[in-house]
């Protein structure tokens, strides 16, 4: 083996080498389609990485319950019969489903006037537990903060806003300690919500409403059905046995067949974000596929080179074989050759993918509508590994089907005559 | 029979040798009978279109014959793998081509070694083996000269230096004069005498008379038969 490689160096070493401009369009071929793939993973990742921020913001392992009908007979009574929800639903299942992280009630007033000064803006207002402002990520910007058990124990009248609310209310003034008026009750600004950008939203998004404590809400809009319900897993794979148990108490309670998963409407977000997970992936597959066809392409311009070479060669091959010259010593150094440039252009490629994507980081996307979805492109080393893969793939290919057909040579035929 | 079979370098048997080109069959060789000694120095003369080339392909294991017998230095050359035949070149073959068939790009000094690397000789025996063939054929002061910059009596003096290199049972020689002027050529021709002197087997195919005449024997072939095949006056 290596008197092999010892055979195999020295013939790459004293092969007749490529002509110049040749090597060079090869291997910016190379270079060009590793730039293309890179990008496009890189925005791919990038995407994936928007995506999966963006659905987090709503809050991680939820699922959303509404008021339903029931669809199935049970025990005499016929489909058809609406489940409401009450306030103390809620503890009801707090009590019996110590597993789950959180469970919180909404009550909701559509079109609600609020007013600061002159103005008046309509809006939705949400009566909610405390624990909500953590597992639906309402968090404060500075200076403010969300509601608190007091809050909630002393019906106390504040006010919670949506950054979108807030700048239409407030304009450019500091809304936290002000006094608004809801309905023509003054409520105290506490705090208002950080900006995010939501991938999944129920009612609307969480910066177009306002939150007041569910005490303060029930005095003030007499209403004790609750608009949603929602509950929080610890884990996403919690899900599915934590819905069936609380349609199993629901059931119970309010007389329904615990089969029924449609009495109460509910979005499982664990589930959908299942499914984005795969549509991301397959927007990664596909961009993948794409790339690597572009790097195909550089490579097949190796093989073309390569198969270039061979002719050119033939004699050379022809006297190598002559003297002794064994076909894997024949075949190696061509592929060798070919990994060669794929190993230059790939390496050229990547530093300037990395170059271009690590420039991408100067353009701020906070402010900017269409990048807050799309992400900024991103390599990872996932991504320099399939390349790398993909690279050396090609250049294998590149290199072993021109060899082959080296080796194919007949000496006989190519000693004879100039 | 057998006391001899030592000395025997090359034997074939009723060897046929036909190209099959799939519409037509060309049948290059019907039934060679040759047997060449060691020491002895042939000449295979005949007409273009006669198979010698043919034959010198199959002496020479660059091909395989269709049917027959072929031994050289008492192996078979039968049943053989590409890799195999390689070897057998690489050990008892000695080629020398009429157009030379240097590599271009490297020097003569390197491609005298190029047999050596496939035969696995070890770096610094194959430079002093290589330097040293070339000082043999007159070309010490050339070593790191590429082909290209060496005259066509040169090159076909680096060839039959690298032809020597591994030792061969016999050398090989295709038309080793045809593309020299008659002075190289005679330098050349002097070459092939002297080795032989010393004890090499040598084969030479050619249609030049002046070359055959220096042989010990000229084996002539005519339509893929041996015609004629006697030892020269000269050879004693």
């Amino acid at each position: 083996m290596n008197t092999d490689l010892h055979v195999i160096l020295n013939l790459f070493a004293t092969s007749s080498r490529l002509q110049k401009k040749r090597a060079y369009l090869t291997i910016a071929a190379i270079a060009w389609g590793t730039v293309a793939i890179l990008l496009l993973l890189a925005f791919g990742e990038g995407l994936k990485l928007q995506l999966d921020k963006n659905r987090r913001s709503t809050g991680e392992n939820l699922a959303v319950m509404w008021p339903s009908e029931t669809t199935k007979p049970w025990k005499g009574m016929p489909p058809g019969r609406p489940i409401r929800l009450r306030i103390d639903d809620v503890d009801f299942i707090r009590e019996r489903m110590p597993e789950l992280k959180a469970v919180h009630g909404e009550l909701q007033a559509g079109r609600t006037a609020l007013t600061y000064g002159r103005k008046t803006v309509n809006g939705r207002i949400l009566g909610v537990n405390y624990v909500f402002g953590d597992d639906r990520k309402h968090y404060p910007q500075a200076g403010g903060r969300f509601l608190s058990v007091e809050d909630e124990v002393q019906r106390r009248r504040v006010i919670f806003l949506g950054d979108e609310m807030a700048k239409d209310i407030f304009g450019d003034e500091k809304p936290v300690g002000k006094t608004l008026l809801v309905n023509n009750a003054p409520y105290t600004v506490i705090g208002v919500m950080q900006k995010k950008t939501q991938m999944g939203v129920y009612g609307g998004p969480d910066g177009n409403h306002a939150v007041i404590p569910i005490t303060t809400f029930l005095a003030q809009f007499g209403r004790d059905r609750l608009n949603v319900m929602v509950i929080q897993t610890e884990q996403p794979q919690q899900m599915k046995a934590a819905l069936a148990k609380v349609n199993e108490l629901f059931g119970a309670k309010y007389r329904y067949d615990p089969t029924d998963d449609r009495a109460l409407a509910t979005w499982d977000m664990v589930k959908s974000a299942k499914t984005t997970g795969n549509i991301t992936i397959g927007i990664q597959l596909f961009l993948g596929i794409v790339g690597a066809l572009t790097l195909l392409i550089g490579g097949v311009g190796v093989a073309n080179i390569m198969y270039a070479v061979v002719k050119e060669r033939t004699r050379e091959i022809g006297v190598k074989m002559a003297l002794g010259a064994k076909q894997r010593w024949i075949i190696a150094p061509f592929v060798l050759e070919a990994l060669l440039y794929t190993f230059i252009g790939g390496a050229l490629g990547i530093i300037i993918a990395t170059l271009l994507v690590s420039l991408t980081s100067f353009i701020p996307i906070e402010n900017n509508r269409v990048l807050s979805f799309l992400g900024r492109p991103t390599l990872s080393p996932e991504i320099g590994i399939a390349t790398s893969l993909i690279l050396g793939l090609i250049g294998l290919a590149a290199g072993y089907f021109p060899a082959r057909r080296a080796a194919s040579v007949d000496p006989a035929s190519t000693l004879r005559y100039e | 029979m057998t006391d001899t079979t030592n000395k025997l370098i090359i034997r074939m048997q009723e060897i046929r040798k036909v190209y099959d080109t799939g519409k037509i069959k060309v049948e290059a060789l019907k039934g060679i009978n040759l047997e060449i000694e060691k020491g002895e120095m042939v000449a295979i003369v005949g007409p273009s279109g006669s198979g010698k080339s043919t034959l010198m392909n199959l002496v020479g294991c660059l091909d395989t014959p269709t049917s027959g017998i072929y031994e050289i230095g008492g192996q078979a050359v039968a049943g053989v793998t590409r890799d195999e035949l390689a070897d057998i070149r690489n050990r008892r073959v000695g080629f020398v081509f009429q157009a030379f068939n240097l590599l271009p790009h490297i020097t003569a000094l390197e491609n005298v070694e190029l047999p050596m690397l496939f035969g696995a000789v070890r770096p610094a025996e194959r430079r002093e083996r290589a330097s040293q063939l070339l000082d043999r054929v007159g070309l010490g002061d050339r070593l790191d000269h590429k082909p290209t910059e060496l005259s066509g009596g040169q090159m076909q003096r680096v060839a039959i230096a690298r032809a020597l290199a591994m030792e061969p049972d016999i050398v090989l020689a295709d038309e080793p004069t045809g593309n020299l002027d008659s002075s190289a050529g005679g330098d050349i021709m002097s070459i092939f005498t002297d080795l032989w002197q010393q004890g090499r087997t040598i084969v030479i195919i050619t249609h030049d008379p002046a070359l055959s005449r220096r042989a010990s024997r000229v084996v002539e072939i005519h339509d893929g038969r041996i015609t004629s095949d006697q030892a020269t006056n000269e050879a004693a």
